[in-house]
């Protein structure tokens, strides 16, 4: 493809049980055009945790992914509360998600130290009590 | 190993029979999500008592071949039809997590 293809998503934040479809697209979209396997899942994983992350943390937002010839792009913006200690948050283990979300198998304390390990780039930009901008990138 | 031999096995019930041509890669014993989310093998079985929605989103986004629940546990109707449409086996069985899981291993060859 020349032209680089662009796909927006808007994060539900209320229900946490849906979460995950909008990574579940962009993977069968990913599929569909026919990229290499371990790319698609490098994505899927990143996407999922950084969508999970929206849902628990603040109350969803918006993901922009867009695919070009040489990688893909994925930029995650919420509103929410921000990332006091973006440094802490980055160590496995570390969590600050409800018990209720424990309870459900997540808050292990893996979601960004997974993004990154995953990812061939990633950014956070955070503003405490203005939410946070996440960009991640996957070569092809 | 193909899928097939799983869904055969004895004291499993098979609740979404997948594509029982799959080759299976590994198995895989894990209930924290996050962690399953990162290590889950392409095309594993993967055997957890963490029966919920998100549980399938994991396997769909994993490329996981198959869920066993262990200890009895089950999915709602919902979830079960969406991993149908997935091509996700979902099995069942009373067994603990360990024991199912030799029960898979020992009926293959990983």
């Amino acid at each position: 493809m020349s032209q680089a293809l662009t796909f927006r998503y808007e994060i539900d934040g209320d229900d946490f049980t849906r979460a995950g479809e909008a990574s579940s697209s962009m993977k069968n979209k990913l599929k569909q055009l026919g990229l290499d396997s371990d790319v698609i899942r490098k994505v899927a994983i990143a996407m999922y945790e950084g969508e999970i992350n929206m849902v628990i943390h603040a109350d969803g937002g918006k993901i922009t992914v867009t695919v070009s010839d040489t990688e893909i792009t994925m930029v995650l913006s919420d509103t929410g509360p921000g990332i006091p200690d973006v440094e802490k948050a980055m160590q496995e283990g570390y969590s600050t998600a409800r018990a209720e979300v424990r309870s459900l198998g997540f808050g292990a304390g893996m979601g960004l130290p997974n993004m990154k390990k995953y990812t061939d780039e990633m950014q956070i930009d955070t503003t405490v009590g203005r939410g946070t901008t996440i960009t991640m990138k996957v070569y092809i | 190993m193909k899928l097939e031999t799983v869904l055969k096995l004895p004291g499993f019930r098979t609740l979404v029979k997948g594509d029982p041509g799959r080759e299976i890669s590994r198995i895989f014993c894990c209930d924290l999500l996050s962690i399953a989310m990162g290590k889950a093998p392409a095309d594993g079985v993967w055997v957890t008592v963490m029966g919920n929605r998100n549980t399938l989103a994991v396997a769909s986004l994993t490329d996981t071949a198959c869920i066993v629940l262990a200890e009895g546990v089950s999915l709602d109707d919902g979830t079960l039809k969406k991993a149908g449409a997935e091509g996700i086996a979902v099995l069942s069985t009373d067994l603990p997590v360990f024991d199912a899981a030799l029960a898979v291993y020992q009926a293959g060859d990983l």
